[in-house]
């Protein structure tokens, strides 16, 4: 594992770069398929509804996986990854438009641990509100 | 109702093997929009020092979940899963995934809690290679909503 940012030159309060991940009803769709995730409220609008959401919601673990990405493009290495786990708090909304929903990711390192490890608190907003919660990883850096 | 307390710690038998190949992690790796080479490339991956393209780290979820299906599809714990949401999710790597790995998965119940009338259950996948060796640990958070009165 070769993660391309050295743990000597990181601090605690260290940003990693953020980024900005829309997503589409085709999204959610291409997500269903690639993970077997066929649950309707995440793509069937009338079905979302009926049990109470707004509108159809995107995958958890989608979103899950989008932020991850703060991550291992910083490392370099997506296999630097020692741990990652985070809380669903908000479901984000995807409407049926071309413009879909933008979720906007950032993250910080928390606290330096052994083993040239970091804890990174990652942050992730969507219409203004935290989506995930308790969202930590800890990466191996060089 | 709440649920049965003494599942608690109950261990369901290792699923057959999940084969992982390149093809379902380079489908997968397109559909989360991750363009990182050491999802599709061999040659990117091995000059990570990966011995074949790696997984993305939540790409395990899949053999996790399905492997979790035993617990929530059990009978005898009798969750309505048409009330469950899923809460936390947690992974912890030995190593990533790659291509070629026969994953096995034995799925473990940490915790069951009952919470302002809501079931709160923790499933652990212990996820392991051929060779027997723990790959990743996935703990699962579900949460079954309170059922409405009446």
């Amino acid at each position: 594992m070769t993660a391309k940012i050295a743990y000597a030159d990181v601090e605690v309060g260290t940003e990693l770069p953020a980024q900005v991940f829309r997503l589409t009803r085709a999204t959610l769709v291409e997500y269903a398929g690639a993970s077997g995730d066929f649950n309707p409220i995440h793509w069937n609008e009338k079905f979302a509804k009926e049990v109470g959401l707004p509108d159809v919601i995107a995958h958890g673990m989608l979103t899950m996986a989008e932020a991850a990405r703060v991550v291992t493009d910083w490392t370099g290495d997506p296999g630097a990854v020692v741990e990652y786990g985070v809380r669903f708090t908000k479901p984000v909304v995807v409407p049926n438009d071309d413009e879909g929903a933008t979720v906007e990711v950032s993250g910080k390192v928390a606290a330096k641990l052994d083993d040239n490890q970091v804890r990174v608190d990652l942050t992730a907003m969507f219409a203004g509100q935290k989506v995930l919660g308790m969202s930590r990883a800890v990466v191996r850096l060089a | 109702m709440a649920l049965d307390q003494s599942f608690v710690g109950r261990s369901y038998p290792p699923t057959d093997p999940y084969e992982v190949g390149r093809e379902k992690i380079r489908e997968f790796a397109a559909a989360i929009g991750d363009p990182h080479p050491a999802y599709t490339d061999p040659e990117a991956a091995k000059a990570l020092g990966h011995p074949d393209v790696i997984a993305p780290p939540t790409f395990v979820f899949l053999v996790a979940f399905k492997a979790a299906g035993r617990v929530i599809h059990d009978p005898e714990l009798g969750l309505d899963y048409s009330r469950v949401v899923h809460g936390d999710q947690k992974f912890a790597y030995r190593r990533p995934v790659r291509a070629g790995d026969r994953l096995t998965v034995t799925t473990t119940i940490d915790s069951i809690k009952s919470l302002a009338g809501n079931d709160v259950l923790d499933v652990r996948g212990d996820v392991h290679d051929e060779s027997g060796e723990l790959v990743v640990t996935a703990w699962i958070k579900l949460v079954a909503r309170a059922a409405e009165e009446g």
